[in-house]
């Protein structure tokens, strides 16, 4: 969670105007006076909006199967329950499937963080022969949907009986042409001049890239660490194709699979509501910590 | 090692080294030959470096996108999963059948219908946001911004069981809401009218922090000595945003259409798990189709070529938009 303070780490904010009030007050102030309220009650409202679901289902997880169907809603329980969350352990097994998605996202997380940084320092930092046909070849992965991939990706996956495995559920997501993208970006921002001094004093590229490159992109490795994390925590369709041992489901198939089976959570809304609150709760408290890198992230690659 | 660059910037530093080749410094012919030993040595870094990316892209990205295309000329079928080998060539007939597949062009059409109201609205919703985050609020713009992103770091599935019950008829949010006021709500996900509206609302929900933060980039990227200058010359709010803000935003509103209407054509997750294509195929994309078609009909050849029918709507469209945004500039 350090990473927050990264040293590094540039704020998306650039200084914030103090122009507007220092130099013209009369000018700047007036229309600020009379838009300030109204862009609050505006971006208040439109957040209410978007939270309204979210605070529905953490508030269902907490009520009773009388308070859950009553009519009209009841939006805050009187009689606050864990009966939810109990049922809901009883019935699935979510240690389990925790596990497995943690372990699927931590490799894919560290497989892209070497991989992809390696290949954006050699992007940004060595001249090769074929350099900008690579850099094509991962632009160009950027644009292609991965739908277009799922049915050989099965196919191959079956052959090398890889299908309810790890493997299976890595391989594919193990080098990503954004992560390249993003290290490249950033990488490019290092001068020639430090790594020509360290080639100069017989340092070789390896070295040059694990000791010193590396140390110094630690805020664009811990925004491609969130992005990569969550893409694979989030991840659904691929799992889903990929597992059929519920014992290898990660955590949105297992909760998916529970959702539509009516034998299991069979009507139980309430249960569904726990089951997706404590799928949801550690990716937004991630989030929320660490959320100055995911915005930066985005600017980087929407700058170009 | 020697390793000097072509940069001609820093002769000294070249002449400084121990084991500088014969002729350093200066010179064309001279940089030519520093630079040959150095290009080796980056040459061959450059392609290590490079290798692992190359060998998972090789394999699990470049022959898979290849395979459906080859894929999508044959009968791939259920048997051909274990036999990929037995699929039998049949031309163009995959494609020749979907143009005359009421269901596919229905999920063309409802692919085209989601993008066409959609984007506008992400793109709307989200460039209102971000203008009032930046320009209005001073205070607690990090909670208001996280407020809004959230939806976009939570997984499809907890969103779908959420909105399956703020969208239900009986005791859902918006019946709720509704009944307060003494209406009755309509059945969102079980009308052929309402059903994809719904969808589209979801993913506007589910997307509108991904555009915001983007453009909330590009509107701090605008310098302010242009803004104070426009205000000067006595250029009320909506000249401001008309005169300035949307022309130094226009690379930002290209690449947040562009990756909206990608997005927006793939379409598969909020169909999938809110109505499965239902009722009566209103809600079946394109995405979703293909994968009926391929994982639980195992009818994969078929799958194949609709999946590149799309790719080449994508990249057409791509283009499309890429030419005409950018057009404007100028």
């Amino acid at each position: 969670m350090s990473a927050t303070n990264a040293p590094g780490a540039v704020s998306t904010a650039p200084p914030q105007k103090p122009g507007d009030t220092h130099t013209r007050p009369s000018a700047a102030k007036k229309p600020r006076n009379l838009k300030r309220p109204l862009a609050y009650v505006l971006v208040s409202a439109g957040l209410l909006v978007m939270s309204a679901p979210f605070l529905w289902m953490a508030l269902s997880a907490f009520k009773t199967q009388t308070e859950l169907t009553a009519s009209p809603p009841v939006w805050i329980p009187t009689d606050w329950t864990l009966e939810n969350f109990r049922n809901l352990l009883d019935k699935l097994d979510l240690p389990l499937y925790f596990m497995n998605s943690v372990i699927v996202a931590v490799l894919v997380t560290l497989s892209n963080l070497v991989f992809c940084s390696m290949l954006g320092y050699a992007l940004a930092k060595l001249k090769f022969a074929g350099r900008n046909k690579i850099f094509g070849l991962v632009l160009g992965a950027l644009m292609v949907p991965g739908n277009l991939m799922l049915l050989p990706l099965f196919v191959l996956m079956s052959k090398l009986h890889l299908i309810d495995s790890y493997a299976g559920l890595v391989l594919p997501f193990a080098a990503g042409a954004f992560g390249v993208f993003l290290m490249r970006q950033f990488m490019q921002s290092i001068p020639d001049e430090l790594l020509e001094a360290a080639r100069m004093d017989g340092a070789g590229e390896w070295y040059i890239f694990w000791r010193i490159v590396m140390p110094l992109v630690k805020p664009a490795l811990a925004t491609l660490s969130i992005f990569t994390f969550l893409g694979s925590w989030n991840n659904f369709v691929w799992p889903l194709i990929a597992t059929n041992d519920p014992d290898k489901y990660t955590l949105p198939v297992a909760l998916a699979t529970f959702a539509t089976d009516p034998n299991k959570a069979g009507g139980s809304n309430g249960m569904l509501m726990a089951g997706s609150l404590l799928v949801v709760l550690p990716v937004v408290v991630l989030f929320i910590a660490l959320q100055r890198h995911f915005t930066q992230g985005i600017a980087t690659a929407g700058m170009k | 090692m020697r390793t000097m660059t072509s940069k001609a910037a820093q002769p000294a530093k070249v002449q400084a080294g121990p084991e500088t080749s014969g002729s350093p410094a200066g010179g064309p012919a001279s940089r030519r030959g520093g630079k040959k030993s150095s290009m080796g040595v980056q040459n061959l870094a450059g392609w290590l470096f490079s290798t692992p990316f190359l060998v998972l892209f090789l394999v699990f990205m470049a022959f898979p996108i290849l395979a459906t295309l080859v894929m999508s000329f044959t009968d791939f079928g259920l048997r051909n999963v274990t036999h990929p080998l037995d699929a039998n060539f049949i031309g163009l007939e995959n494609y020749v059948n979907l143009f005359s597949d009421d269901k596919f062009l229905k999920s063309l059409f409802n692919t085209a219908y989601f993008v066409v109201i959609g984007v506008p609205l992400t793109i709307f919703l989200g460039l209102v946001v971000a203008v009032l985050l930046n320009n209005g609020i001073d205070r607690a713009r990090t909670f208001f911004r996280v407020g809004f992103y959230a939806p976009v770091v939570t997984t499809i599935v907890a969103v779908a069981v959420v909105w399956r019950f703020v969208l239900d008829p009986s005791d859902g949010l918006i019946a709720g809401l509704l009944s307060e006021v003494g209406l009755t709500s309509p059945d969102f996900l079980g009308s052929e009218t309402l059903a994809m509206p719904s969808l589209i609302v979801m993913a506007v929900w589910r997307n509108l922090g991904t555009v915001m933060v983007l453009f909330i980039a590009g509107l701090q990227a605008i310098p302010t000595e242009v803004r104070e200058a426009a205000r000067l010359d006595g250029a009320g709010m909506w000249q401001e945003f008309k005169g300035i803000t949307v022309p130094l935003l226009r690379p930002t509103l290209l690449y947040a259409t562009v990756i909206t209407t990608i997005g927006y054509l793939n379409v598969f997750e909020e169909p999938f798990v809110m109505t499965q294509g239902d009722p009566s195929d209103s809600t079946l994309t394109v995405s979703l189709n293909m994968y009926r078609e391929g994982f639980n009909f195992f009818h994969m050849g078929y799958a194949s070529a609709m999946a590149y029918v799309l790719f080449v709507v994508i990249m057409g469209i791509t283009a499309l938009q890429l030419r005409l945004l950018k057009d404007n500039t100028k």
